[in-house]
């Protein structure tokens, strides 16, 4: 197996050729945050919080998404990219309607959570309260589109894991929305198969059982890597 | 030239408000108006949103009494899913309104109230509160301190937090009692009889002497009288059936459902208050006057059912009437309910029955409409839902326990300036501090709570305002 060796935050590390920078990154043990970013998943670099700056790249560069190569210098955590991270999360809050305090995920959250690790206290971005609607229509799960921040784990544990394809973005620019089959009501969609994957994987409170009253949501998020690997593995017997 | 006095902000109460006395070009008064000047639109906003959130989401209307819109809360839940809980779930939400009983009224006595009947009506306002009380008499302030937390320490053994907790949920409870909380209850229990035993004496000891006049002239009028009791006619708290009782002692109607709240009770709504003003229907309005809350609770029923309590019941009607009429008297009925809390709180922790079984049950909704009662330390309160198909509401009413209170805060704080304040006022005279006291204290009898009422922001300072004919303000009081 051929080896790449690089420099993450003045630490030299080897990972083997074809990996990302993220894994290099946490090699080194670096702690770049992620909330899109899921083990077992196809990274999209849709969140941006793991945008690290390489030397000679004039650009920075989403570490889930760029392949580590051999001689890279990286950073991970200057204050360029400190106040970037932070300002991120502030336009998530500031885009979507996020009231903890009420939420399912409130306490069991990954943005709440990133929100404390990027040090954000307050958002300098004025909130936009947009008029988002709720899909209740599954008989066991619900979808707010107030919470959602189109990280589209939903999208890829459906069609990567479950292999139903549920879900797909639809809309552009500020009205980019998650959308059930053909932009129908999720309870009309024949492909779903109640799984659930989705629920599990979603970071904030988006997506939820329908018994989840405040702070209840119990997320899984080990589960697209613990299938993915069982799968590669051959671990079933009627594989 | 008419004048209008003005008290803003009514001070240690909870919430916003104002109040603006009326005077004629002759001096002589001609109207009084409690103003609740905040709004929220918790109703408005909550529509779109899952019912099973509804808990969480009105429990924030309220830091002092989030207990009260839970349990109203989930208890329409529970009706929306069409299932009946498990004893142990009911019992677990029986003690926890109990202790939130317990502990607002101790807020009412010890901290807001207590400093007007103790240090004095005409000392001096910077001290007249818990801390001039902490400095008079520190025993009684930490005993009426620890009261409160004895009932706040009780909700956070039970939902995990003192203040809005999420565990009533539709379908029960989240987690049962442990046996450390429950003998850490048994423990405490002592204690907090003694504080209200030293309470109860101290308060009646102050009625025989000082407060005599107050207890004539604090809103004393008759009115109908509302509250829940239980199917045999007894002191209850957040089951039964709705009972009106008029000031003769006459039962009016008894046992109604809250599903037909909307057929016994109206919502007449003036342009000078944000809080609506509700009133009995079938005698129309204002004459539909009606009181809910302690002392409503205390006329309502025949007895309480525990012994304790039934002594002082008894003791409350014969200093205050069969069916007491004064509205000073609310103070006296919080510390009987105080009582009745401990003795209920000590029966069910002991029962075996609240420890063991399933406390939760899940369901999918099964109605599309359905209104929730619970008594909440001001008096009852009602939640009513309707949600489409997928469970999303549609439409949200809330009828909050100062808004039935309103008309009756009207009627007390007129009465009490009529008293009070001098008649004619001179021309340019300046309100003595004092006078301006009472009418404030008027409001404190009902401890009112106007977050809740208007489901609105903030603390609740009071101000009061003198008005001249023409609308001019004369003189205003602001306080905070």
């Amino acid at each position: 197996m051929s080896v790449v060796t690089l420099t993450v935050n003045g630490q030299d590390v080897a990972v083997p050729a074809g990996a990302s920078l993220l894994e290099a990154t946490r090699a080194a043990e670096a702690n770049v945050p992620t909330l899109c970013h899921l083990e077992g998943l196809t990274p999209v670099s849709s969140c941006r919080l793991c945008l690290v700056e390489v030397e000679g790249s004039g650009k920075l560069l989403p570490a889930c998404s760029t392949a580590a190569a051999e001689g890279m210098v990286v950073h991970t955590h200057t204050p360029r990219l400190r106040e970037y991270r932070r300002m991120t999360v502030e336009l998530f809050f500031a885009e979507g309607n996020h009231v903890c305090a009420v939420c399912v995920a409130n306490t069991h959250c990954e943005l709440q959570d990133m929100a404390v690790t990027v040090g954000m206290d307050h958002s300098r971005f004025p909130y936009q309260y947009p008029q988002r609607p709720v899909d209740a229509t599954h008989p066991q799960f619900t979808l707010d589109h107030n919470r959602c921040i189109l990280c589209t784990r939903c999208v890829r544990v459906c069609d990567e894991i479950e292999g139903a394809h549920v879900w797909d973005i639809g809309s552009r620019g500020g009205q980019c929305h998650i959308v059930a089959g053909l932009d129908e009501p999720w309870g009309q969609v024949q492909a779903c198969t109640s799984c659930g994957k989705c629920v599990d994987v979603c970071p904030t409170g988006a997506l939820f059982r329908n018994s989840d009253t405040t702070a209840e949501k119990q997320p899984n998020t080990t589960l697209p890597a613990l299938l993915r690997t069982a799968r590669e593995q051959h671990r079933w017997h009627n594989q | 030239m008419t004048r209008t006095v003005i008290i803003d902000p009514v001070t240690r109460i909870e919430g916003h408000a104002k109040i603006t006395l009326h005077l004629d070009e002759a001096g002589h008064l001609t109207d009084t108006r409690f103003h609740v000047v905040e709004y929220r639109g918790f109703e408005k906003f909550c529509e779109g949103r899952p019912f099973t959130e509804m808990a969480g989401i009105t429990a924030r209307i309220c830091g002092i009494c989030p207990v009260s819109h839970l349990l109203a809360a989930a208890k329409t839940g529970d009706k929306l899913l069409a299932i009946s809980i498990p004893p142990a779930a009911d019992k677990l939400r029986r003690l926890l309104n109990l202790a939130q009983l317990t502990q607002s009224h101790a807020l009412s006595f010890f901290h807001l109230s207590s400093p007007d009947f103790l240090l004095g009506w005409e000392s001096d306002p910077a001290k007249r509160n818990v801390f001039g009380l902490m400095a008079a008499d520190p025993d009684l302030a930490r005993a009426g301190i620890r009261l409160r937390q004895f009932g706040q320490q009780i909700l956070e053994l039970l939902g995990g937090r003192k203040i809005h907790s999420a565990w009533a949920v539709p379908g029960g409870v989240r987690s049962p009692l442990s046996q450390e909380a429950k003998d850490w209850i048994l423990d405490r229990l002592p204690e907090a009889r003694a504080t209200v035993t030293l309470a109860l004496e101290l308060y009646k000891t102050l009625l025989d002497g000082p407060l005599q006049k107050e207890q004539r002239v604090f809103g004393d009028f008759p009115s109908l009288f509302m509250g829940l009791v239980t199917p045999k006619g007894l002191w209850e708290h957040i089951d039964g059936g709705i009972r009106f009782r008029d000031a003769n002692g006459a039962i009016v109607a008894d046992q109604l459902s809250e599903d037909d709240y909307a057929e016994f009770l109206g919502e007449a709504v003036e342009p000078w208050s944000y809080l609506k003003f509700p009133y009995y229907k079938p005698l129309g309005y204002p004459a539909g006057i009606y009181r809910v809350g302690p002392l409503a609770r205390l006329n309502v029923c025949d007895s309480i059912g525990t012994p304790w309590a039934d002594r002082e019941l008894a003791e409350l009607r014969q200093r205050s009437g069969q069916t007491a009429t004064s509205s000073f008297a609310y103070h006296h009925a919080r510390l009987v309910e105080i009582v009745a809390c401990l003795e209920a709180i000590e029966a069910l922790v002991q029962d075996p029955e609240l420890m063991h079984g399933r406390i939760r049950l899940r369901a999918s909704l099964n109605r599309n409409e359905a209104v929730g009662v619970s008594e909440a330390p001001r008096g009852t309160l009602f939640h009513h839902y309707k949600v489409d198909d997928d469970g999303l509401l549609t439409s949200v009413n809330l009828i909050i326990a100062t808004g039935q209170n309103n008309l009756a805060m009207n009627r007390t704080v007129h009465q009490i300036a009529q008293e009070y304040i001098p008649d004619p006022v001179p021309a340019g005279a300046e309100i003595p501090e004092a006078m301006l006291n009472r009418v404030e204290a008027g409001i404190r009898c009902f401890d009112p709570c106007l977050s809740c009422s208007t489901h609105a922001a903030g603390q609740m300072p009071l101000r009061l305002q003198l008005l001249a004919a023409d609308g001019t303000v004369l003189a205003e009081r602001l306080r905070g």
